[in-house]
C-alpha cells in the first residue's frame, strides 16, 4: 500500500511537508509517534548525513534523526 | 516525614543535573533487578529523610524498550510518593508528551519546568500558572544548571505527596480522540499531541527565530563534506590525550612511580641521554669482543636514575615495602606475596586510572555538549551493516590503545544488544600491550628482516578488524542478537556547554565503578596467578619457589596447569606446556607473554626485539612458522587480560553475559588458530592431512555459511513473539 504513496524518504532537503499517517508496525511505528511525528504535524527535512543515511528533520521545534528505512514509514502529503 | 521522590523526564532535559543538585555526592548507582538499566538513587542533601530515585531518561512510557518498562513499572508500583517530571522549556511540546503519560498513572506529579533562562533569552514566554491549570498539576520554574528554584521544587513535591492525588475521571486529552482513527495506539498518540498543541498555543508566546544556534553549529559539524573530517579531528584529539598521553606517560608513571621501582621526576632528559651514551658504549664493546670481565664492569656503569645525579627520584612502593619487610625479617613468601602479588595487583588496577580519568573527561564533555548524538548520526551508515550502532566506533578506536577504557566507553551506547555485541568484539583489536607479541612473532618469523616481513603487523591489525566484522555478522544471526537493527529515531539535542561539575561527576562515577567492580576481579586474579607461578613442588617439598633459580617455573603449579591444558592446543600446533603457560600469563597482562617466553627460554629479561628471544620462541613452538602465526592469532583474539575481563563483567552487569563473551572470544581465537595452522600448514607442508584438518575445513565452512546465509525467518518470528510478550507485560 505504501509503495506508491509519498513518504518522508522522498522529500527533498529543505522542503516542509505534513504527515498524513504512519505505515509499519511495532516498536518503530510507536517510536515515530512518540517522537511527535503524528498525523497533521509539519516536518522540515534538514539534511542527509555525510554517508547518505540517516536524514535529519525538524519536527515540533527540535531536531530528529531517522534512517531512510524508517522515514519510508511516514506517509506525507 | 520520609518520602520517596522519583525523577522522570526526557533524555537531555537536565534530569541528571537536577539529580546531582538534589543529592550532592550522596548517591549510589546499581542496576534494576533483572535488567541492565542503570539505577541511581540518593538522599536529598538538605533532608536525609527524602529519598530520590533517578529514573532512566525516556520519551514515552511505551512498552518497547527496557528503560521505558522500568520507568513504567516503577511509577505504577507505588514505590514513589511523588514524581518530579522534569520538562525542557525550550522543547515543550515533545516533553509534555511524557507528562501526559505520567499523569495517566495514579502518582502525584509536580512538573519542573527547566531551562527557563534559555527560554527567556530567546525572547519566549511561558505562562506557568496557565500551564499548571491546563495540566492539572503544580508547575515550578527551575534552572538545574544554575541551581535556582530547587528548594521550592522539593517543598512543592513534599506538599503534593502529602495531599495525594485524586485521579481525574478521564485523561486530560480525552476530548481529542478522533472517531475515524484506524488503530487505538495512534489514536491515543494523536490525541495527546493535539491536546499538547492546544495547551502550548494558550501558554507559550514564541518569537520566531530564523535559525537556532544549534542549527547553525550543525550546519558545519554534520555537514556533508566537513562532517567526517571534523569527526576524525575530534577523535584524534581524544585518542591522542587518552591513549598516547594518558596511556603512555601518565600510566607509565602510575606503574613505575607508584607500584614499580620509582620515578625520576626531574632531569629525565639528562638521564635519557646518559642511558643512550651507555648503550652505545656497551654495543661498541660487544662489537670489539672485549672480555667478560670488561663487559661486567661496563654493566655496572649503567646510569642509575635513583643516584640523585639527574634529578628528583622518588622510589615506588615495591622497593620501599621490600626493604621495610626485610628489615623486620618477614618470611620470603610474605615479601613475595606483598610485593609481587598485592602491590602488583593493586598496581594493575591503578595503572589504568589516569587514562580512564582523561578518557571520561573527554567523553563526558562530548556527551554533555550533545556531540555524541552527532557521532551516531555520522557513523551510523558504516556500522549498521555489521549490526552495530554508530557509537560503536569510539570503543573500537580506543581499543587499539587499551581494552579497559574501550569497554568502559561502550557505556554511551544505549541499545543493549548493540552494547553487548560491541563489548564482546571490541577487545579483538590489538591493543598496545599486544604489540610486543606481534613484534615477537615478527622477529621469530623472519629474524626481524623488515623488508620481507613488513606485512606482519598490519596483517594482525587486519585480522582484528576482520574478526570483529565476521563476529558481528555471525552473532547478529543468533537468537540473542537477532531482530531488526534498533530503531535509529533519535533526537539530536541542542548544543550547550556542560558544567564543569557535571563532567567531573560523570567521570568520577565511571572511574569509581571501574575501581570497585573491575578492580576486585583484577586484584584477585593477579594474586591467584602469582600463587600458581611462585608455588610448586621442588625436591619433594611444596613451597615458595626461588625466582632466582634457573627454570623455576618448571616446578610451579602453573607448569602443572599448563600440562593439564596443553592437549587443547595440539591441533593448533603449540601443544606443549610452555606455550600454554605463556597464553595463561597473557591473561594477567598481554605484555607478560613476552616476559614469560623470556623466563621459559631461560633468557631472562630480554626484550621482544632481541634476536636470541626470537630464536628461543621459535624453538618453543617447534620452529614451525604456521604454528607461530596460530599462536599469535590465538593470543590476540582469545580472552583479553584480567583487567579487561573485569571491566567486561562490570559493563555486562551479568555473569552469564560475561562468560558468554569470554567463551565466544576463546572459541573464536581457537578456531582461527586451528584454521591458520591446519589449512595454512597443509599449504606449506608443515602438517599432513589429519582429523583436525577436516575439523578446520568444517569450521571454515560453518563460518562461511553463517556469514552468507540470510537472516532466518524463524528468528524474526521469535522476535515478534518476544515483542508481544513484552507488550503484554507492559500493559499489565
Amino acid at each position: 500500500m505504501a509503495e506508491e504513496e509519498k513518504t518522508l524518504r522522498d522529500v527533498p532537503i529543505g522542503a516542509t511537508v505534513r504527515v498524513r499517517g504512519l505505515a509499519g508496525e511495532g516498536a518503530v511505528r510507536r517510536r515515530i509517534m512518540d517522537m511527535g511525528l503524528t498525523k497533521g504535524t509539519s516536518v522540515t527535512v534538514r539534511k542527509v548525513a555525510p554517508l547518505g543515511d540517516p536524514i535529519e528533520v525538524t519536527v515540533r521545534g527540535f531536531e530528529l534523526s531517522l534512517r531512510k528505512d524508517e522515514a519510508k514509514n511516514v506517509l506525507v502529503s | 516525614m520520609g518520602i520517596n521522590i522519583a525523577l522522570a523526564g526526557n533524555p537531555n532535559s537536565g534530569k541528571t543535573t537536577l539529580f546531582n543538585d538534589l543529592t550532592g555526592a550522596n548517591q549510589y548507582t546499581g542496576n534494576w533487578p533483572g535488567v541492565t538499566v542503570e539505577k541511581k538513587a540518593g538522599k536529598y542533601k538538605r533532608d536525609k529523610a527524602v529519598e530520590i530515585t533517578d529514573l532512566p531518561g525516556v520519551y514515552s512510557l511505551s512498552p518497547y524498550s527496557p528503560e521505558e518498562v522500568v520507568t513504567r513499572d516503577f511509577l505504577t508500583s507505588g514505590e514513589a510518593d511523588v514524581v518530579i517530571n522534569i520538562v525542557d522549556g525550550t522543547n515543550l511540546e515533545r516533553n509534555l508528551y511524557l507528562t501526559t503519560q505520567i499523569l495517566d498513572t495514579d502518582v502525584p506529579v509536580v512538573v519542573a519546568l527547566n531551562m527557563m533562562d534559555i527560554v527567556s533569552k530567546r525572547g519566549d514566554q511561558i505562562d506557568v500558572a496557565k500551564l499548571s491549570e491546563e495540566l492539572g498539576c503544580p508547575v515550578v520554574e527551575i534552572s538545574a544548571l544554575k541551581g535556582t528554584g530547587i528548594d521550592e521544587l522539593v517543598d512543592r513535591a513534599r506538599a503534593t505527596a502529602e495531599q495525594g492525588r485524586i485521579p481525574a475521571s478521564e485523561p486530560c486529552y480525552a476530548a481529542f480522540f478522533e472517531e475515524d482513527e484506524e488503530d487505538p495506539e495512534s489514536a491515543e498518540a494523536n490525541a495527546r499531541y493535539d491536546f499538547i498543541a492546544q495547551v502550548c498555543e494558550g501558554c507559550v508566546k514564541r518569537t520566531e527565530a530564523a535559525m537556532t544556534t544549534t542549527q547553525k553549529i550543525d550546519k558545519v559539524v554534520t555537514n556533508r563534506v566537513l562532517g567526517i573530517p571534523i569527526f576524525i579531528a575530534i577523535m584524534f584529539v581524544v585518542y591522542y590525550f587518552a591513549v598516547s598521553l594518558g596511556g603512555g606517560i601518565v600510566t607509565d608513571w602510575a606503574n613505575d612511580g607508584i607500584s614499580g621501582d620509582g620515578w625520576l621526576y626531574t632531569g629525565g632528559a639528562a638521564y635519557e641521554e646518559a642511558v643512550g651514551e651507555w648503550e652505545e658504549a656497551v654495543a661498541a664493546a660487544e662489537e670489539a669482543e672485549v672480555s667478560e670481565a670488561q663487559l661486567k664492569t661496563l654493566a655496572e656503569e649503567e646510569p642509575d636514575p635513583s643516584s640523585g645525579e639527574y634529578g628528583l627520584w622518588i622510589p615506588g612502593l615495591s622497593p620501599v615495602v621490600t626493604e621495610a619487610l626485610e628489615s623486620v625479617d618477614a618470611a620470603p613468601w610474605v615479601i613475595s606475596l606483598v610485593v609481587d602479588g598485592i602491590i602488583a595487583g593493586v598496581g594493575a588496577v591503578i595503572g589504568f586510572i589516569p587514562q580512564l580519568i582523561i578518557l571520561f573527561l573527554f567523553l563526558g564533555f562530548l556527551e554533555g555538549c550533545g556531540y555524541m548524538a552527532r557521532v551516531a548520526f555520522i557513523m551510523d551508515r558504516v556500522f549498521r551493516r555489521f549490526g552495530l550502532s554508530g557509537k560503536s566506533f569510539i570503543p573500537m578506536l580506543i581499543a587499539s590503545g587499551c581494552g579497559v577504557p574501550a569497554v568502559m566507553a561502550t557505556k554511551t551506547i544505549e541499545n543493549e544488544k548493540d552494547r553487548r555485541m560491541t563489548i564482546m568484539t571490541t577487545t579483538m583489536i590489538p591493543c598496545g600491550a599486544k604489540l610486543p607479541i606481534i613484534a615477537l612473532v615478527f622477529g621469530a618469523l623472519a629474524g626481524g628482516d623488515y623488508e620481507s616481513t613488513w606485512w606482519v603487523a598490519p596483517l594482525f591489525y587486519f585480522l582484528g578488524l576482520a574478526a570483529i566484522i565476521v563476529s558481528c555478522i555471525m552473532l547478529k544471526k543468533l537468537r540473542a542478537f537477532a531482530g531488526d537493527a534498533a530503531p535509529f529515531i533519535m533526537e539530536l539535542p541542542q548544543y550547550h556547554l556542560p558544567t564543569v561539575k557535571s563532567v567531573l561527576l560523570s567521570m568520577w562515577e565511571r572511574v569509581k565503578s571501574y575501581v570497585v567492580k573491575a578492580g576486585t576481579i583484577i586484584f584477585l586474579s593477579t594474586i591467584v596467578i602469582w600463587f600458581l607461578m611462585n608455588f610448586g613442588v621442588h625436591e619433594g617439598q611444596f613451597g615458595l619457589l626461588d625466582a632466582e633459580m634457573e627454570g623455576y617455573l618448571n616446578y610451579s603449579l602453573m607448569a602443572g596447569l599448563g600440562n593439564a591444558l596443553a592437549w587443547l592446543f595440539v591441533p593448533l600446533g603449540f601443544g606443549n606446556w610452555e606455550s600454554t603457560v605463556t597464553s595463561i600469563t597473557g591473561l594477567v597482562a598481554k605484555e607478560n607473554v613476552v616476559a614469560t617466553v623470556g623466563i621459559l627460554t631461560q633468557l631472562g629479561e630480554v626484550g621482544e626485539t632481541d634476536p636470541s628471544l626470537w630464536e628461543g620462541f621459535g624453538l618453543m613452538l617447534g620452529g614451525s612458522s604456521v604454528a607461530i602465526m596460530a599462536f599469535c592469532a590465538f593470543n590476540l583474539l582469545c580472552a583479553p587480560c584480567f583487567a579487561a575481563i573485569g571491566t567486561i563483567r562490570r559493563q555486562m552487569a551479568s555473569a552469564k553475559w560475561t562468560w558468554a563473551a569470554i567463551g565466544y572470544m576463546c572459541a573464536f581465537g581457537w578456531c582461527t588458530g586451528l584454521m591458520i595452522y591446519q589449512i595454512g600448514g597443509l599449504a606449506t607442508g608443515d602438517v599432513t592431512f589429519n582429523f583436525w584438518t577436516v575439523v578446520a575445513f568444517a569450521v571454515l565452512a560453518f563460518m562461511l555459511f553463517q556469514l552468507f546465509r540470510p537472516m532466518s525467518r524463524r528468528n524474526e518470528g521469535q522476535n515478534a513473539s518476544a515483542q508481544g510478550k513484552l507488550n503484554a507485560e507492559g500493559a499489565r
